[in-house]
């Protein structure tokens, strides 16, 4: 693929889309008191500005002040939970989401119509920003209900008029029928739960020639630059990367356009920081840290400053497509899901980009740690990618070293590998667990 | 001259073999003869049948990593240095034996060894040369 050849771009609001600088961040000025406003209606804010010496909007008088504001965090989520966030009459809710809570108590995010309208139409920019049309077929294959994931895509696709199958995750078989009977041309989907489904097409029972699939779009958990070129062979599809939090509303916050060099996020409806997630301090662009965001045009649940957890750069410089909402790179990595082997600081994304570089190993794979002899050992589990198996022992074991290797110069701790039959791993076929530490419990 | 082999992927899981080789007995396959290659938390088992095809088949179908290679099976004299008799014509034309193991069936005062070479070809003209029989898919088949 040729990055510099010229791209159509397709544009919801031009206006708004590619908006010059000054412009934007009046009208994020002006939002943002609006913002201060409905928050300081809050139980929660009102208490907490209180104690920090802000009573009313005058006393933010310019983007500057945003600083003086304290972080807003999960933990002040689970606190405020389930109605010290509400900033409106409960007559103009028209939609709640919940958060399940794997890690702790549950949060809720309320949402009148305008909210929901304004959710649906920056993930329409989005669609329409990688060239979805009325004459896509969108196959919505994650879960509906209180994950946002399903409803959020559901509303856009449908609002842009392309014909919307509602599949929800699971069932694979299921899904690949719907793909071939009614010709879907895009899908919507966990990163997981496609690499599962790569590679295993004919082993469903179905060819890539009888599927009419054009693109993918994942989202609800990070995935490696690898993990898309593995997708995007095995389907010869193009893949989206498409970023959002519940918090933030869900799925659309960021979505990348056609150049797939980074998402942008929308700055008429977020004001984006990136923080140092352990001292606080607001980095500038083109550094990592982490993605701090408030909401500009939500009534019902502002948020002010709310840190995502996700690890993220600003990109300096501007896009091809003409956009002048920044963009941020890939989630590099969440602050809560990095490892610290015997010391050493890990990502599971950077062990999955090792990974996916090899033809050989399936996509499914597993992180487990141990301790042994008081030391943290890591062990990869991969499966064997079955087209790729010669019968040789030999290559077997290259392969094996091959990986370690390379996760040794990545990571800079050495791991065991090992090496499973496909299918022997646990799938997921919503939001996939990699990871599983034993070290506490032994 | 050549026969297939067919080569299984198996995890070091208990009754992973066992799924393999009691597969294949429902399916009416007999085997002529087996080895498995064995490291920490895998292991590959090479199998000769009678009916390759079709075991390769009903692995694959039955979620196992399976894979067919040629390998050539050679009589042997059933006498002391009998094998080394091969191995030294094989090593005079310089061809490496990947891996070798032997038939369960004997026919008289012979014993059946396969070979697999990283050169079957040249193997097969060395072999010839040095008037070893080589036996060939049917013989296998009427074993």
């Amino acid at each position: 693929m040729n990055l510099f050849a010229k791209k159509e771009i397709n544009f919801r609001d031009k206006d708004i889309e590619t908006i010059g600088r000054e412009e934007l961040s009046d009208m994020q000025f002006a939002s943002f008191m609006s913002t201060m406003r409905a928050a300081l209606r809050t139980e929660f804010y009102k208490n907490r500005f209180a104690k920090i010496g802000i009573t009313s909007r005058e006393d933010i008088k310019s983007l500057d002040d945003l600083a003086k504001i304290p972080f807003t965090t999960k933990e002040d989520l689970r606190e405020a939970y389930p109605s010290g966030l509400l900033a409106v009459g409960l007559e103009k809710v028209v939609r709640l989401h919940t958060s399940s809570g794997t890690t702790g108590s549950p949060t809720v995010i309320y949402h009148t119509q305008k909210d929901l309208d304004n959710w649906t139409e920056l993930l329409m920019r989005g669609l329409t920003a990688c060239g979805v049309t009325e004459k896509d077929v969108f196959q919505n294959m994650m879960t509906y209900g209180l994950f946002t994931g399903g409803l959020g895509l559901h509303y856009a696709a449908e609002r842009l008029g392309a014909l919307v199958i509602p599949a929800g995750s699971g069932n694979t078989r299921r899904q690949m029928q719907l793909m071939k009977d009614f010709r879907t041309t895009a899908v919507h989907v966990t990163p997981n739960y496609m690499l599962h489904i790569a590679g295993r097409i004919e082993e469903l029972g179905f060819k890539l020639e009888e599927l009419n699939l054009k693109k993918a779009f994942l989202g609800a958990e990070p995935f490696s630059e690898n993990a898309r070129k593995k997708i995007e062979k095995s389907f010869k599809i193009d893949v989206y990367n498409c970023y959002g939090l519940s918090e933030m509303n869900g799925p659309g916050v960021a979505m990348e356009c056609v150049y797939k060099d980074g998402l942008h996020i929308w700055e008429d409806s977020y004001i984006v920081e990136i923080i140092d997630p352990a001292t606080g301090k607001v980095l500038p662009d083109g550094q990592q840290g982490e993605l701090v965001l408030t909401t500009l045009k939500r009534e019902a649940t502002p948020l002010l400053r709310y840190r995502t957890r996700d690890l993220a750069t600003v990109f300096k410089g501007n896009c091809p497509c003409g956009r002048t909402h920044r963009r941020i790179s890939r989630i590099m990595g969440r602050t809560d899901d990095m490892l610290i082997i015997n010391g050493v600081n890990i990502f599971p994304s950077q062990i999955e980009e090792v990974l996916m570089k090899k033809p050989e190993v399936g996509t499914n794979y597993l992180i487990e740690l141990n301790k042994r002899d008081e030391l943290d050992r890591i062990t990869i589990k991969v499966e064997i990618y079955a087209k790729l198996f010669h019968g040789s022992m030999k290559e077997l074991e290259e392969l094996r070293d091959q990986l370690k290797d390379e996760l040794k110069s990545t990571m800079l701790v050495s791991a065991d590998v090992e090496i499973h039959e496909p299918g022997s791993l646990p799938v997921y076929e919503g939001k996939a667990k990699r990871v599983i530490d034993n070290r506490s419990k032994e | 001259m050549k026969i297939t082999q067919i080569s299984v992927f198996l995890e070091n899981k208990s009754g992973r073999l066992y799924d393999a080789v009691s597969l294949l007995g429902k399916k009416k396959i007999n085997i002529r003869a087996l080895t498995i290659a064995e490291s920490e938390d895998y292991g590959i088992l090479r199998l000769v049948v009678d009916k390759p095809a079709l075991a390769a088949e009903s692995l694959k179908k039955d979620g196992f990593v399976a894979n067919i290679t040629d390998i050539v099976a050679v009589e042997i004299a059933d006498t002391p240095g009998g094998l080394a008799k091969v191995l030294g014509a094989l090593s005079k034309d310089k061809i490496d034996v990947e891996y070798m193991y032997a038939f369960v069936e004997k026919q008289s005062g012979k014993a059946l060894m396969v070979f697999r070479f990283e050169n079957i070809d040249k193997a097969v003209r060395s072999l010839a040369k040095n008037k070893f029989v080589i036996v060939g898919k049917k013989e296998i088949q009427s074993l």
